[in-house]
């Protein structure tokens, strides 16, 4: 009993963590994308735009559903419901913490995660899998040419890019000898020389720099983003396959690619950056996740107080300011700091992660079909099998 | 083989330049103008709603001679010219505009006007917050056009109205 009670909470609060997150990911995303093109983003709606996910969200769930009369009904609707359904499932398995956590005040246990699986990581990447099937059908139930071509195009891309994937993921398999995630990363806890942490891209005998980045690469590819969105290339197929959909349908696709992306994220965060361990020795890692808020809560004050560059800003960069260092000041609590330090890093090296997604987004064009195919097959699967030769005879040389 | 690896190493150093750049223009301050809560910064040359202007004295520089009329492609300047007298001395030259109207609805603000003027009078400002619900207030009579005296000019004929026959309409 206690187990299920637990368990509703943890799922209750993860879920409103993780919607709340995506949303805000996309404001994250506008912030970013408008400030490398010299505009400032968002910024009506609530202090600096904070209220804009809400405002959005309100607006797709009011707004018409609007059905098209030549789309086919029965896949039409289950398209998205397929696409955010194996979006949001590999959020429950993984593991986001240390296990066997005591909750201060109480005598429970428990683990950082809603479920513990010894197979995580091959559901993960079977539901990824999956998830190209959500928008292969919303393709072609639209029954319209650009939404068929972006669905198609879609498959395609998913199925070449799985491969790549796949054999960059198996080295460190190959090296931490297991796939559950919770022990992926247990493999990777410590420091070479009291400097190096041994994650999985340091770890000798063969640090697995290149899997992460054909990882990542192929990680842009699997969620549909740019470089590689051309399942809904704007200038040639209007939306591609959500073309025809409108309202909470196209929110649900539009959530479905935030998840894939945190989702891939948490992998790589979970394979080839040691998860929750720390960056730096943990004496004074422990110390670095208020450090950083109070950082962050003294760079608002000065832009508040000595340069405001906007209207409100003497008022609302200073607030966010104080709530910044009061994290801080809480993460300087030992209790709070045993509790909470492994999750601050784990959610640090997501959004420098997710950082990165939207950076490249800002910055590179789009590929065009056939160059998209070629660098998967003629690069990106070569180079991962030989990545995967070189790993496995180190590995074999190194063990007995 | 070596070439293959030569394109992949420039390829990526391509990548990591374009990366910085977009990083690099992240951290500039944004150029985006904030109008409605602060001011818009204009150029210039900027076009905006008409000034009739006055010399060092304080006399209009308008001497209705109707060339800015006569330049106007969209016809909406109306003038009605008068003579200055000893008594009554509203501008420079021998005659000044009794009436100078712009009509806001037709103007398109091409400037040929301000070219056409032969003595500076007719420039244009940086207003542009003219819009109206009612088209009868975008005719603009000259009083709400016209300068401020500048400051310690010495009006010839300080007794005398600054506008008597300034009606506009």
């Amino acid at each position: 009993m206690d187990f299920m009670i637990l368990s509703l909470i943890k799922l209750g609060l993860v879920l409103f963590i993780f919607m709340t997150a995506l949303a805000y990911i996309q404001w994250i995303e506008r912030k970013v994308i408008a400030h490398v093109q010299l505009r400032v983003g968002p910024k009506r709606v609530g202090p600096h735009g904070l209220l804009q996910p809400l405002a959005d969200v309100i607006k797709l769930i009011t707004k018409e559903g609007m059905v098209p009369s030549h789309v086919h009904p029965v896949f039409y609707y289950l398209a998205p419901f397929v696409a955010v359904f194996f979006a949001l499932i590999p959020i429950s398995f993984i593991p986001f913490g240390q296990a066997n956590v005591k909750i201060p005040f109480t005598d429970i246990t428990t683990n950082m995660e809603l479920t513990d699986l010894n197979i995580g990581l091959l559901l993960i990447l079977g539901l990824s899998g999956m998830g190209v099937y959500g928008i292969a059908l919303a393709g072609w139930a639209s029954n319209n040419k650009y939404s068929l071509i972006g669905g198609l195009r879609s498959s395609a891309q998913m199925i070449s890019y799985e491969l790549p994937m796949a054999l960059a993921l198996v080295s460190p398999l190959l090296m931490l000898n297991t796939v559950s995630l919770r022990e992926l990363v247990n493999g990777q806890e410590g420091f070479y020389f009291n400097v190096i942490p041994r994650w999985t891209i340091f770890l000798m005998p063969a640090p697995q720099i290149f899997s992460f980045i054909i990882f990542m690469i192929a990680g842009f590819a699997e969620t549909n983003r740019v470089p590689f969105d051309l399942p809904e290339a704007e200038n040639e197929l209007v939306a591609g396959f959500h073309v025809e959909y409108a309202s909470m349908k196209f929110a649900a696709f539009f959530m479905a690619e935030y998840a894939n992306m945190v989702t891939v994220c948490s992998v790589a965060t979970l394979l080839f950056l040691g998860g929750w361990h720390p960056i730096v020795v943990p004496g004074i890692g422990n110390w670095i996740p208020a450090l950083v808020h109070i950082g962050g809560g003294a760079i608002c004050l000065y832009h508040g107080l000595v340069q405001p560059a906007r209207k409100w800003d003497n008022i609302t960069l200073p607030v966010f300011g104080v709530a910044f260092i009061g994290a801080g000041l809480l993460f300087a609590i030992p209790i709070v700091q045993e509790l909470l330090a492994p999750v601050f890093w784990f959610t640090a090296k997501l959004l420098i992660l997710l950082f990165v997604f939207i950076w490249v987004r800002a910055t590179l064009p789009r590929f065009r079909y056939d160059q998209l195919m070629r660098f998967a097959w003629l690069f990106m699967f070569p180079l991962a099998l030989v990545n995967l030769l070189i790993t496995g005879l180190l590995v074999a040389a190194t063990t007995n | 083989m070596a070439g293959k690896i030569t394109e992949v190493l420039q390829g990526a150093a391509a990548l990591v330049k374009g990366m910085g750049i977009t990083f690099g223009e992240m951290m500039q301050p944004a150029i985006t103008e904030e109008y409605p809560d602060a001011p818009p910064n204009f150029q210039e040359r900027y076009r905006g709603v008409h000034v009739l202007q006055r010399d060092e004295n304080g006399l209009e520089k308008c001497v209705g001679c109707f060339l800015c009329a006569a330049a106007c492609p969209s016809d909406c300047i109306y003038i009605e010219a008068a003579e200055n007298t000893d008594k009554l001395r509203i501008s420079g030259g021998e005659r000044y505009a009794k009436v100078y109207n712009i009509d806001y609805n037709r103007c398109i603000f091409c400037g040929y006007c301000v070219e056409a003027c032969p003595t500076d009078a007719i420039t244009h400002g940086h207003g542009f917050e003219i819009a109206s619900y009612n088209t009868s207030t975008l005719i603009y009579r000259k009083e709400q056009m016209l300068t401020q005296i500048p400051e310690g000019a010495k009006f010839p004929l300080k007794a005398a109205p600054l506008n008597p026959g300034g009606s506009g309409h």
